[in-house]
């Protein structure tokens, strides 16, 4: 019974914790947290038990109210997005286990609203991911979108300001996604996605088609922070509360992405999207020149938290490449290069909150090799995280661009193979320059020994959600092959 | 050529407001002013929902027994039009979240102008 209603229990879930939270936090404000981490964990069990639901049975349609499409609302739980609801529900329900003392930290009595909106804004992904309708797809964008502006504008003193920026270019994004849906249903009638992909044949190299598409892949793009509509993206997680940057990170630009692949793959396919130019060769040329530019900024960078934004922007180049290859290779690689991705930067950033917390910065030049014996286990993590992130056999990282590199070779793609091969080499410059400075003896400076106390590990809310997370990037290098065996499965083509 | 643009006057309307939207957010120098640039960018997309539903010698969507339901050429698309309900609502929570932003950004730094804003950032 629970099978045919999942869909929909798995949003209702942070619908009825959304509303819980401040009805419970006006009582006590300090319930906010648990209530949050409720929410999200009965959330990922939902999630985790409807892939293996999927897995057995395959993918739930769920019609509102008893309406069949076209003329209701439906939300579709197919392999796709049972993937991605699992990826960032249970990223998510980590990240907020982890932010207790963080958020006590850093907006101390603020914690109620901040967790409402959390929720909203998990709301938002979700439905965004498991709905089948554009138009509706377009409300949970908004919904997610303006609970996010307005959790990236708590944080330090230039947090607004970025938030603003953010504001401004993401509901231009918005605005022309919802144009594109436009121009859509004027040439097929329909919202539905899997009625229109069943339409959009028909319209073989219609102009209104081409310019829906292309207003589609730009205001989504502003979303996912393909380049050159990245420019939120470095401030926004910079100048945001180190939660707000832990939560959003991983799991906003992968959800937009989630949009591309429905789009191009789904709604259109590829010779439609192909028809008229080749967009689905120039989103990847875009995405190789987000990869290198994302790579040598983050190089460039001296504040750990900023040097992680402009990896995000490498690393999403990355799955949108995969996009636009089409091939079986390509595409598993770029799932699990979401999977992938949504843990090591939840993992990352989250010790770069804890830095923070404790030292009172995260400016990598002021790290020393002291940091080794007061944060063994938050080093230990950060090392397997950073590394699965330059890419080296047999964590997770390797094996998301070994499956893009297979990709590009089957499509004898020899510019993305290269682009691959020099982002690897650039992402292990910016990550063993931290690896560096915290487990060698500066030899100018001797060693330095911690001054007050061996130990300062963080408490056990925070340190465990990393550990945990840099131990799956292990479990999945050695589990990839059971997972992109299903992931090849979801393949549309 | 002139049919062209007489008989698509309610479009070349929306290009018009999507352009001046467009000009305002990106070469406007005030915040306040590139919000409202956003605005009209906003309310461009919903007038040309508005127009699409429109037809000539039809009735508002409620079902009269003069026309029959079957013919539905009698009728207004009703659908863009309660669609556009929603997105009128998305555009007002974004502008209260933004004028809330602009409240804090002149808070902070007592300017709503970007180059000045910039300056005081660094």
């Amino acid at each position: 019974m629970i099978e045919s209603h999942l869909p929909a229990y798995i949003a209702l879930t942070f619908v009825l914790f959304s509303v819980l939270i401040p009805a419970f936090g006006l009582w006590r404000s300090e319930l906010s947290q648990p209530l949050a981490v409720l929410g999200s964990g009965i959330a990922a069990a939902f999630s985790v038990y409807g892939f293996i639901n999927y897995l057995n049975e395959g993918s739930i349609r769920y019609f509102f109210g008893g309406w069949e499409p076209p003329v209701g609302i439906e939300f579709v739980y197919d392999g796709l997005a049972g993937f991605f609801v699992l990826v960032i529900n249970v990223v998510s329900f980590f990240v907020l286990i982890h932010s207790h003392h963080i958020a006590k930290r850093e907006f101390p009595g603020k914690e109620m609203p901040y967790y409402a909106l959390a929720m909203l804004m998990m709301l938002g992904f979700n439905g965004m991911i498991l709905t089948g309708d554009l138009f509706n797809l377009y409300v949970f964008l908004e919904i997610a979108s303006l609970s996010g502006y307005a959790l990236i504008a708590i944080g330090e003193k230039q947090a607004p300001y970025a938030a603003f920026r953010y504001l401004i270019i993401g509901t231009a994004g918005g605005t022309l996604y919802l144009l594109g849906v436009g121009f859509l249903y004027t040439v097929t009638g329909t919202l539905n996605i899997i009625d229109m992909a069943a339409m959009l044949p028909m319209l073989y190299e219609s102009n209104a088609v081409f310019a829906a598409l292309i207003l589609m892949i730009v205001g989504i793009g502003v979303k996912a922070a393909l380049f050159p509509m990245h420019g939120w993206l470095p401030d926004s997680y910079t100048y945001a509360s180190s939660v707000s940057t832990a939560l959003i990170a991983p799991i906003g630009t992968k959800v937009a992405a989630y949009i591309l692949f429905r789009v191009i793959l789904w709604l259109f396919g590829l010779e439609i999207t192909d028809a008229i130019a080749p967009l689905s060769y120039i989103v990847g040329v875009l995405a190789c020149i987000g990869i290198l530019y994302g790579s040598i900024m983050a190089i460039a960078q001296t504040e750990m938290k900023r040097m992680l934004a402009y990896s995000s922007v490498s690393q999403i180049g990355y799955i949108i490449m995969g996009l636009s290859l089409a091939n079986p290779w390509g595409f598993a690689g770029a799932l699990l290069h979401v999977l992938n991705h949504a843990i090591m930067k939840a993992c990352l950033f989250m010790i770069s909150g804890q830095m923070r917390l404790k030292e009172g910065h995260s400016d990598i030049s002021r790290f020393d090799d002291s940091y080794r014996k007061k944060y063994p286990w938050t080093m230990a993590s950060f090392s397997i995280a950073a590394i699965s992130m330059i890419g080296l056999p047999p964590l997770a990282g390797f094996f998301s661009k070994w499956y893009l590199a297979l990709g590009t070779i089957d499509n004898s793609n020899w510019l993305f193979l290269a682009v691959i091969l020099i982002s690897s080499l650039l992402n292990a410059v910016y990550f063993f320059r931290v690896l560096e400075k915290v487990y060698m003896m500066d030899p100018d400076k001797g060693q330095k020994e911690p001054k007050d106390g061996e130990r300062n590990e963080p408490s056990a809310s925070m340190l465990w959600p990393t550990g945990i997370l840099a131990v799956s990037l292990i479990v999945i290098g050695f589990a990839n092959a059971v997972i992109v065996g299903i992931l090849l499965n979801i393949f549309p083509m | 050529m002139l049919d062209f643009f007489l008989g698509h006057y309610a479009y070349w309307f929306t290009i018009i407001l999507l352009c001046i939207g467009v000009y305002g957010i990106l070469f406007k120098k005030n915040l306040i002013k590139k919000t409202i640039g956003l605005a009209i960018l906003q309310i461009s997309v919903v007038l040309y929902f508005v127009s699409i539903a429109s037809k000539w010698d039809a009735t508002v969507p409620v079902l009269n027994p003069d026309f029959p339901a079957d013919q539905v050429a009698n009728y207004l698309n009703p659908l863009p039009h309660t669609l556009m309900l929603t997105a009128i609502v998305v555009g007002v929570a974004t502008l209260g979240v933004a004028f809330t932003l602009l409240l804090a950004i002149y808070n902070r730094y007592e300017t709503l102008d970007e180059e000045e804003l910039i300056e005081k950032l660094q």
